[in-house]
């Protein structure tokens, strides 16, 4: 049995000796079912007449739909129901709109193209998984493929196909107007020239899928008082329940999420597709309805944490002290945003990680690929930046020459210390840390590291010569709210892309260690023109007086996405039969029937032009926390 | 198509049912039988949740043809405790934090009482095979094999080191 060694010495006056709990063996309150195997899976809920559901699948990385054909599907046995696009009420979303972050991006059941394999376009209901499974097979879908992009980078570039139609430059918008998120402390270029030493490294994460044993999955069922119940093994049952109501346009108060226990989760089964989509085939059969994935879906259509590349710069002087650190990172989101642009958002405020570093600039792009969309899993958004810091500390220990604990302790954060978000950093324990595992390790650290505390040089010198940001009593960002500081950010509209750079000038890398780690310098900062190819002008310094008044003649037209109207009241489309011989004629680009029911979007979204330049949403009614800087306490 | 009758007993109790021809004995434990200790992970035996004892060996449940299990002795952990007193393995497990999210649980626990009825006294070694058919993606399996060695001192006599 493992034993654990409390450590009451550290920090002893900064706690009370209260621990009750902690070191002591403790029994799981849910065991004794998992013992038994009595605890209530969600597949463990029995209903007489359930009916099964599977999804059509796209073979394809990124093809549009030319037609869907289901007429032979809908005349296998057992065939209850074939639900296609149309079907949804509120056929576009994004899991964070619940909170305000994101533009709708994402169909439940995409009518128009995919955009990944596996991509969801229609499922069929049956009596049986055999018959479902039989019918899925039977429907025909005329694919038109086209050109795909599986790497970050390469979707950055010039001429990349479009993934992504809510975000057609295959960035995430931050703050309606960035295409990365950005951390500037201190003067890096400053830093670097003060350096002896700069370390440059390039790291790339692979996805990694959450494999729970339990596959995701949910059934649900009409109850007699007019509501839904659906019992999921989600991770997130209020998330789920949010955004069954938003996709099926049905008050929440007529769904009765029941969940609690789930077969393994870890960040994958927060995502919210099974549920709409049984709570859908409920509404709509009338009947108890399963959607769940088996586990090819798992692995194919189930989210992972996404690949992450980053490259680090760092200065370091002869003695170890690292004066600048450069980030730049690529997240690879997928398809779909899902929690990839919040996953940036905690990472960039990790950054450098646990040190004090007095100059530090970062760029990092929540990048749209052709690949299965990345979503939450155990510490996202920082996992993959601190796997890459701490082997980048190793590689900065190698090249001064110094123990790789001394350059931590020596570089660790103290109480006291400004980190590069503008906090101030409270009840660090980095240097303890270091100094317990070298000595259980049996590694020597120096004598000053062995005498070096967190409590001690905290906020001191150069740690301490940047202030914090100023927040007023709601924990927002007061003055600049207040308009007592002037909005130095770019106008929100006209430009387009706005260039990575600091203080108007665009990064340009030094040499890089390798030839391969180059960034094509198009790569970075590009397309402030209108178009695909568009050569990259020069950054002009931003003026330093109030930004204009927003230039009408220069904005473009807004795309009528952002602000859909769902029909009133969930009406369970009453789709007349169709003549079994005619194939359903299927929306198209170019001409969209008007066959009711008429689904929302994106059939009603302008159509997909990838070479049309970038237009600015608008900002929604219901302002996104973050973009107010609300916090959550 | 015509059912197919198909007798056996479950845990000591006499089980008849018809099944449908080429149903698998996963289904027809749980939606037939009414046992839902053993469960669906993979449908294709590679995670072993679905794993139960047919004439005292180890058997994966979804790969397993119902029409298969006619006369046969089948267990599954719904029959493991002896009423109200757990098996020494569920003990074991509850007090060695041997399972998470518990979906893996039924299984492994059949896999462990098929190994000590076979070796009573089994080596760290031989407790890792006896459960490299059944995946846990929680606890990392050291508390499941020390929950498993456990139950085998108590259940010879042993004091518990």
């Amino acid at each position: 049995m493992t034993s654990i060694e409390f450590r009451k010495d550290l920090f002893a006056n900064e706690r009370d000796d209260t621990l009750n709990e902690i070191g002591k063996p403790t029994i799981r309150q849910d065991i004794l079912g998992h013992v038994t195997g009595r605890t209530p899976f969600y597949d463990d809920h029995l209903f007489d007449g359930l009916l099964h559901m599977r999804a059509v699948r796209s073979p394809h990385h990124h093809a549009r739909i030319r037609s869907l054909d289901t007429a032979a599907a809908e005349r296998m046995p057992g065939v209850r129901r074939v639900v296609k696009p149309g079907d949804v009420p509120n056929n576009l979303n994004t899991l964070l709109s619940l909170i305000g972050f994101g533009k709708d991006d994402e169909p439940l059941l995409s009518g128009q193209k995919v955009s990944y394999k596996g991509e969801p376009v229609c499922a069929v209901i049956a009596d049986t998984e055999a018959q479902a499974r039989a019918a899925v097979a039977a429907v025909r879908v005329d694919w038109e493929v086209l050109p795909h992009v599986l790497d970050v980078e390469e979707a950055l570039a010039p001429g990349a196909p479009s993934v992504n139609p809510t975000y057609p430059n295959n960035t995430f918008d931050y703050h309606e107007r960035y295409d990365h998120q950005k951390l500037r402390f201190g003067d890096v270029q400053a830093g670097f020239a003060q350096a002896d030493h700069i370390i440059e490294a390039e790291y790339q994460m692979s996805p990694i899928e959450q494999a729970p044993i339990e596959t995701c999955g949910a059934i649900a069922a009409p109850e007699q008082n007019d509501r839904y119940v659906c019992h999921t093994n989600t991770q997130a049952l209020f998330f789920s329940l949010g955004t069954t109501a938003k996709l099926l346009n049905l008050a929440s108060s007529r769904l009765h999420f029941i969940g609690g226990t789930a077969g393994g989760g870890f960040g994958g089964k927060v995502d919210s597709i099974v549920e709409p989509m049984a709570v859908l085939g409920a509404v709509l059969t009338g009947r108890p309805v399963k959607f769940a994935w088996d586990r090819p879906e798992e692995m194919q259509v189930g989210a992972p944490r996404g690949a992450e590349r980053w490259r680090i710069k760092d200065g370091v002087r002869r003695d170890g002290r690292i004066v600048a650190r450069e980030f730049t990172g690529f997240f690879d989101s997928g398809a779909y945003t899902r929690l990839s642009s919040y996953a940036i958002i905690k990472g960039v405020g990790h950054l450098p990680g646990p040190y004090s570093i007095p100059n530090v600039a970062a760029n990092v792009y929540c990048v749209f690929t052709n690949r299965t969309p990345a979503t939450a899993m155990r510490g996202f958004g920082i996992t993959g930046v601190d796997f890459s810091i701490e082997v980048q500390m190793d590689r900065v220990a190698e090249a001064v020459g110094m123990n790789p604990i001394d350059l931590r302790i020596l570089n660790a954060y103290r109480d006291g210390d400004m980190k590069a978000h503008r906090r101030v950093a409270k009840n660090t324990a980095l240097i303890e840390c270091c100094q317990v595992a070298a000595g259980k390790a049996g590694w020597a650290i120096s004598s000053e590291s062995t005498a070096a505390s967190s409590l001690v040089g905290g906020g001191e010198g150069a740690r301490g010569t940047i202030p914090e940001t100023v927040t007023d009593q709601e924990g927002l960002i007061g003055a600049r709210r207040a308009g007592r500081v002037t909005d130095t950010a770019p106008a929100r509209t006209g430009t387009g892309r706005v260039a990575a750079g600091h203080a108007g000038v665009a990064i340009v890398a030094a040499p890089p260690q390798r030839e391969d780690m180059q960034i094509a310098a198009d790569r970075i900062g590009h397309r402030m023109g209108s178009g695909p190819g568009a050569v990259p002008p020069p950054v002009a310094p931003r003026p330093s007086g109030p930004v204009p008044a927003r230039p009408a003649a220069s904005a473009g037209p807004v795309p009528p996405r952002g602000s859909i109207t769902p029909p009133p009241g969930f009406a369970p489309p009453q789709a007349p039969p169709t003549p079994p011989s005619v194939p359903v004629p299927y929306p198209t680009y170019a001409a969209p029937p008007p066959a009711p029911p008429q689904p929302p979007a994106p059939a009603s979204a302008a159509p997909y032009a990838p070479d049309q330049p970038f237009s600015r949403g608008v900002k929604r009614p219901g302002a996104s926390p973050f973009l107010s800087g609300t916090r959550r306490r | 198509m015509a059912k197919v009758p198909v007798r056996f007993t479950l845990n000591d109790a006499e089980v008849a049912l018809f099944v449908d021809p080429g149903a698998n004995l996963l289904d027809v434990l749980r939606r037939g039988a009414g046992d839902l200790t053993p469960k669906h992970g993979c449908g294709q035996g590679t995670c072993g949740a679905c794993t139960v004892r047919i004439g005292g060996e180890v058997h994966l449940a979804c790969l397993t043809l119902a029409e298969a299990a006619e006369g046969q002795r089948i267990e599954t952990t719904g029959g493991l405790a002896n009423g109200a007193e757990l098996h020494p393995l569920q003990r074991a497990f509850m007090d060695g934090f041997a399972a998470q999210c518990g979906f893996c649980t039924a299984g492994m626990l059949m896999a462990a009482k098929t190994l000590l009825d076979r070796s009573p006294n089994p080596s760290r070694d031989e407790v890792a095979e006896a459960i490299s058919g059944n995946l846990c993606r929680c606890t990392g399996y050291e508390p499941i094999i020390d929950a498993i060695l456990t139950a085998a001192a108590q259940m010879q006599g042993r004091a518990v080191g």
